[in-house]
């Protein structure tokens, strides 16, 4: 028990904001974790030289191992990228750099101190010299330093993860950072819901909390320092605030919240596996986006029609290396497989600019969002690009697989794009590989000069999806990273809903079909505008679909479109909004108590 | 016979001394017999320490002062002025 005097001294009623990254409240005991990579280190002095000489081996043997670690590593990279090897390069001759390793020798044998310790007070001396240097990039490879001491470290102690075994009643998880294994490890029965100091909405880790249905709230600053284990917690996973140590009258208003919102989501469930038909009998595909394939199970718990954007950066950053076609092939293959014979909508590699910098050198250059990425870079790098494509040719195979290529500005790059398509296609027929040979190519439509040209790319396409967050952010040129203009990133803003109009109209007069897959797909505020404007298919994160699902069957085609069309008819962001909300709160009010958040909080 | 070395070298490429261009030179100095020292406004750093080498904090544009002593302290500095005057194989 913890004495009195000290529960008085408690914070009360403290709110901390994060990031929600699975819905849902809880209420219950904190349990703070301490920073499971910062191994405890205990420092104590050797007594012998004995002692000293076997301590001196100890720390010798965890390089060994580590750089045998990282050898391995290194190997594992396929040879044409060897050249992109040179961070490895680099941590191996940290590893052996005199003022890490020559230094905690030297710590060890004249200070008598023990081998973990006198790493640390390396590292730290590495620190001091770092924290000198001025160039920014240079100043932050500290990190190559932190990362291979922490390496060695390991070795040293044997490793310690947290052991979800040794929690005995259920508690709310505070942890600096939780990786996706650990995530997996937790015992639902045990934690209940977990604060994490890292982390954004589609990290890995929010992704397994969804999975798992554990609420949780992420980049939650000093989460780890403001909580003590023992406190009592209010988590709030749909909005992201952590109340401590609440009192009696915040808990009430909790508990009817967490009340509210359990029954709204049970209500919202009961349509989420039937057709998002509307009133008039008018059928939408509602689909999921997925970055990692372990979002398959979500995606189909949600009751989603297909998913409508794999995203597929995720293989290709998660090692230090490229991924082989195999590899690729066989997650695509599974996730074809998983959700057959419902469709699956692959887009190829969006990345580039300082995305890629471990594994290629382009420099990130001053504004990435316009520099070579998506299919600039994969027209530009034709191995990488090819891989993938055979690796989703092959999974066309096994289930409804569709193509399609981002960041579209123009008909050179598509006719490119399909061309090596034509390649590749020829290649593994020489091979014998099965593979659909009508699988359908569609182009995303998230440049301003797509939608101009959009007419002419129907004719080039088998479908179109529009990436609205990117396409608002070119069209209307703001950067949604920077504070100071934030606030104008509006996907209602007039020249938006006109692009989506023209796209959809071009794509339609062509014959093929339109559908949105940003965020602003997800969002329930904005479902009937975009059903409205004639949008076929709406991709979203896959806790958003009951709730859209929900909205497309309560609504008529014939007043989505009267709903659009009046929205089209306002010349400023303003008006459109204040016309919009006005209607979605007297129609749809359910959008405003929980439906958004619920949407959202991923 | 010992050779003692000195010259001036300018970084060339954009991203300065960082962990590539700090490890070719480091990997460079260590397969030669000599003692190699670069400074830069007055640090000094052992040429076969990659930390040493990144705490110099040598950006795009920075002079680099070269010194080299020890049997094969010729072919040192001539490999040395080859990486600098690549631009250690990178963008500039």
């Amino acid at each position: 028990m913890t004495p009195l005097a000290a529960r008085e001294t408690w914070p009360q009623n403290k709110v901390l904001k994060g990031i929600p990254a699975s819905p849902g409240i809880v209420i219950g005991p904190a349990h703070v974790v301490s920073d499971k990579y910062k191994v405890q280190i205990n420092r104590y002095y050797l007594t012998s030289d004995k002692q000293i000489a076997v301590e001196i081996d100890r720390f010798r043997d965890a390089v060994a191992l580590t750089r045998e670690e990282i050898s391995t590593i290194k190997k594992s990279i396929t040879d044409e990228f060897q050249e992109h090897a040179y961070i490895l390069d680099a941590h191996l001759l940290i590893l052996q750099d005199k003022l890490l390793y020559d230094a905690t020798i030297r710590t060890i044998q004249y200070e008598r101190i023990n081998a973990e310790w006198a790493l640390q007070e390396a590292v730290h001396q590495a620190q001091i010299l770092f924290s000198k240097i001025a160039d920014p990039y240079i100043k932050s490879r500290i990190q190559d330093v932190e990362d291979v001491s922490q390496r060695v470290l390991r070795h040293l102690t044997g490793g310690n993860p947290f052991d979800f075994g040794k929690l005995t009643e259920p508690v709310i998880l505070v942890i600096h950072d939780l990786s996706p294994v650990d995530t997996t490890q937790m015992s639902v029965a045990k934690v209940k819901g977990f604060i994490t100091e890292t982390g954004g909405k589609t990290s890995h880790t929010a992704i397994m909390a969804q999975s798992l249905e554990i609420p949780a709230v992420v980049a939650v600053e000093k989460a780890s320092q403001e909580i003590a284990t023992g406190y009592t917690l209010i988590l709030d996973g749909l909005n992201g605030t952590v109340v401590i140590n609440p009192d009696a009258k915040m808990l009430d208003i909790y508990v009817q919240r967490k009340k509210k919102f359990e029954e709204f989501k049970l209500d919202v469930g009961k349509s989420s596996f039937l057709p998002a038909i509307t009133l008039d009998e008018h059928q939408t595909q509602v689909l999921a986006n997925i970055e990692f394939q372990e979002e398959v199970d979500l995606a189909l718990d949600y009751g989603a029609d297909g998913i409508g954007l794999y995203r597929t950066e995720f293989l290709f950053l998660r090692h230090q290396r490229l991924p082989t076609e195999e590899e690729l092939f066989e997650d695509y293959r599974s996730v074809a497989q998983m959700m057959r014979p419902k469709r699956v909508t692959i887009r190829t590699l969006d990345i580039g600019g300082d995305k890629f910098a471990s594994h290629l050198e382009y420099a990130p250059g001053i504004n990435p969002a316009l520099g070579l990425r998506a299919i600039r870079f994969c027209l530009k790098e034709r191995t990488i690009f090819r891989t993938q494509l055979r690796a989703i040719l092959r999974a066309s195979a096994y289930g409804q697989v569709r193509l399609m290529f981002p960041l579209i500005s123009g008909i050179q790059e598509v006719t490119d794009a399909r061309r090596i398509l034509a390649e590749v296609q020829e290649e593994l027929a020489r091979e014998g590989h099965p593979f659909q040979p009508d699988m359908p190519v569609g182009l995303m439509i998230e440049v301003p000069s797509a939608v101009m040209l959009a007419d002419l790319l129907a004719k080039e396409a088998d479908f179109f999806s529009i990436g609205t967050n990117d396409l608002i952010q070119y069209a209307l040129a703001i950067d949604r990273g920077n504070k100071h203009v934030a606030n104008m990133y509006q996907p209602l803003h007039p020249a938006v809903l006109r692009m989506i109009k023209q796209v959809v109209d071009a794509g339609h007069a062509a014959g093929i079909t339109v559908a949105v897959c940003g965020e602003m797909a997800g969002d329930p505020l904005y479902t009937p505008v975009l059903l409205g404007l004639g949008v076929d298919e709406l991709s979203m994160n896959a806790l958003a679909i009951p709730v859209v699902k929900r909205i497309v069957r309560h609504a008529s085609m014939e007043e989505a479109q009267e709903f659009a069309r009046h929205a089209l008819q306002y010349g400023t962001v303003d008006e459109v909004n204040s016309y919009v909300t006005g209607i979605m709160a007297k129609r749809f009010p359910e959008v405003f108590m929980f439906g958004r958040e619920l949407a959202s909080a991923a | 016979m010992t050779n003692n070395l000195e010259t001036t070298l300018p970084v060339l490429n954009r991203l300065g001394l960082h962990a590539r261009a700090a490890a070719k030179i480091a990997a460079l100095a260590q397969s030669f017999q000599a003692t190699i020292t670069l400074e830069r406004n007055g640090l000094q750093a052992d040429a076969r320490s990659i930390l040493d080498i990144l705490g110099l904090g040598c950006p795009q544009g920075s002079e680099i002062k070269l010194r080299a002593e020890g049997p094969e302290a010729g072919p040192a500095v001539a490999a040395i002025i080859e990486l600098f005057a690549q631009a250690f194989g990178e963008y500039t």
